[in-house]
């Protein structure tokens, strides 16, 4: 005895796969119409000449050597920076902490520190590190707003594959007789590089897609600096320079020059992250 | 001669004794700091969170005890050269525009993930996952810059206005924004629904499509939810690409409006305001500080079900 499904059943069925293909559609295509509007506008823009210059007002010619090298310095510096501090956080909350309060504390910390908006960040940063400590507006101190900001990523990632660390490679080196940092310099840390490397990955690209915390902290000049120069001295990373570029000067052939670069790192960043990722599950 | 002889071994594995009693020592001495090194840097966040309180507490509160707290919040003029410090134009727009990308964000992205996680075939999940993938990756300014430069502009020749940029380009670019959360959200919850409840509705004769509305998406609840709970932080949060397309003018909000955003606020005046115009940006900090802490704990709240 087959009961056909009524007309209306049918009817709201149809109704509910049509929103979920349009909004698939509409996901898919908000997407392929940024990349395509960036490379159109952009790729044409990008040559030597505008990466391998600094710009100038004589020649009236803008170029981004600046910005890109202010961007490496403060990816360097920045990891340097959160890389122990988060790894060591990590580590503290898997294999120290013997009391549930204090992890639940340090976990829930974590996660307020992970929602607080970039904005919030780059004031207490202006405040705390250019006003408080005297560093004014530079590069080390926007820096150190962006250890603030990663700290919760690297903590995560790190700790996600400490947990996978099988339980019984500790017990046997315990059981060898090595001390408790012996086991985790020789056997723990050494298993989850992986997770390391994937939160630095994930560090580098929201370091290069910040903007509004390095706005009042690291500044907007476009000057070549060598490391320990340019991160004492104020300098624009390429998405404060995108924003000068767009919004203060009408720059819009440069700004989608530097928006398709931005464009390719984070993409090859989310590549290197997945393969990574993709690897350990194979 | 034995005895002298048991005497030198005895004083022979005293002193061995001591030497390893005091390794063991400088041994335990040197895990005793390797551990409160761990537990300073296990510190850290917490250290991090209390000091951006404090100082935003600190710095927020002399300005509005100066203002006046009502007039401060529902003040509706903001002009800091004539000495009114209202932020309720700020705040409603905050409000506003946040809820309409979340009306459109969120819906948006539920329905995409449903057809990920459910119906779509194996091969367009990978391809749209890698996508949205992609899109949580690019910057803000990246947004801002397409909003300014091409909505814009489109806003203003297709609804007949002198500027398009206001109140509308701005939830349009955080609906988009907020997309990869919501959907990356809620795809987990909906993926790690047990194939049985499904199985259970299908056989008792509900369509594909009852199963997923009606047996899914429940068991699915806290997760989604939680995935617009997100949706509205990251909304809420976002400042240079709403900078860039929302016109910037200290205007009550209206939909075609130029309009300022209480992150805006902050950004657009930080560089040269001084004295209690300073002051009250900080306190301005200070009140979307407290909104986020809200969003925070529903997010919590929400997560710690989904996960249950």
């Amino acid at each position: 005895m087959t009961r056909k499904i009524s007309v209306k059943r049918k009817l709201h069925s149809a109704v509910i796969k049509a929103l979920m293909y349009i909004s698939a559609a509409l996901t898919l295509s908000c997407i392929v119409f940024i990349i395509v509007c960036v490379a159109v506008r952009g790729v044409g823009n990008i040559s030597a000449d505008l990466l391998l210059s600094s710009p100038s007002y004589i020649s009236d010619k803008i170029g981004i050597l600046p910005d890109i090298l202010n961007t490496v310095y403060i990816i360097i510096a920045t990891l340097i920076i959160v890389l122990p501090l988060g790894v060591g956080a990590a580590v503290y909350l898997t294999e120290y902490a013997k009391s549930k309060r204090i992890a639940r504390i340090i976990e829930y910390t974590a996660q307020t520190l992970s929602g607080i908006p970039s904005v919030i960040f780059g004031l207490v940063g202006m405040l705390l590190f250019c006003d408080f400590f005297g560093m004014k507006t530079s590069l080390i101190a926007g820096a150190l707003t962006l250890v603030i900001m990663n700290l919760p990523t690297v903590m995560q990632t790190t700790r996600e594959s400490l947990k996978s660390v099988p339980q019984s490679y500790r017990e046997g080196a315990f059981a060898l007789g090595a001390g408790k940092w012996r086991v985790i310099r020789t056997v723990v840390l050494p298993c989850c590089v992986d997770g390391i490397v994937t939160g630095c990955i994930l560090c580098v690209g929201r370091i290069i897609g910040e903007s509004a915390a390095l706005l009042f902290t690291a500044g907007f000049a476009h000057k070549v600096n060598g490391m320990i120069d340019g991160l004492t001295s104020p300098g624009a990373t390429l998405t404060v320079a995108l924003y000068v570029y767009a919004k203060e000067e009408g720059e819009f052939g440069i700004a989608y020059a530097i928006a398709a670069i931005l464009i390719i790192l984070t993409s090859l960043i989310n590549l290197c992250a997945s393969l990574i990722t993709g690897r350990k599950k194979g | 001669m034995t005895n002298e002889s048991v005497n030198h071994a005895k004083s022979a594995t005293v002193k061995i004794e001591t030497k390893r009693k005091s390794a063991r020592k400088a041994k335990g001495l040197c895990e005793k700091a390797i551990y409160a090194a761990f537990f300073l840097t296990g510190l850290t966040s917490a250290l991090c969170v209390v000091l951006i309180t404090v100082y935003l507490i600190a710095s927020g509160t002399p300005a509005i005890r100066e203002i006046g707290l009502t007039s401060f919040l529902f003040g509706k003029e903001w002009s800091p050269s004539s000495g009114e410090y209202g932020i309720l134009p700020f705040i409603l727009t905050s409000i506003y525009g946040t809820a309409g990308a979340v009306a459109i964000g969120v819906p948006v992205g539920f329905m995409c993930s449903l057809y990920l996680s459910k119906v779509a075939p194996h091969k367009i999940r990978t391809v749209i996952e890698g996508a949205v993938g992609l899109l949580s990756g690019i910057p803000s300014v990246v947004f801002g810059l397409i909003g300014m430069s091409v909505l814009v502009p489109a806003i203003r020749s297709f609804f007949g206005i002198p500027d398009g940029s206001g109140l509308f380009a701005a939830i349009i670019v955080l609906a988009v924004m907020i997309l990869p959360s919501v959907i990356k959200v809620s795809l987990n919850a909906l993926d790690a629904v047990p194939k049985e409840y499904e199985d259970a509705s299908l056989a008792l004769g509900a369509t594909p499509i009852e199963t997923y509305l009606r047996v899914s998406v429940p068991a699915a609840r806290s997760g989604i939810t939680a995935s617009a709970v997100l949706g509205v932080g990251r909304a809420i949060g976002e400042a240079t690409a709403v900078m860039m397309v929302s016109g910037n003018a200290a205007n009550m909000p209206s939909i075609f409006q130029s309009v300022r955003f209480l992150t805006t606020a902050i950004a657009s005046e930080m560089s040269y305001a001084t004295g209690l115009g300073r002051q009250a940006l900080f306190s301005i900090a200070l009140i979307l500080f407290i909104f986020i802490m809200i969003i925070n704990a529903t997010l919590n709240f929400f997560l710690g079900r989904s996960k249950k």
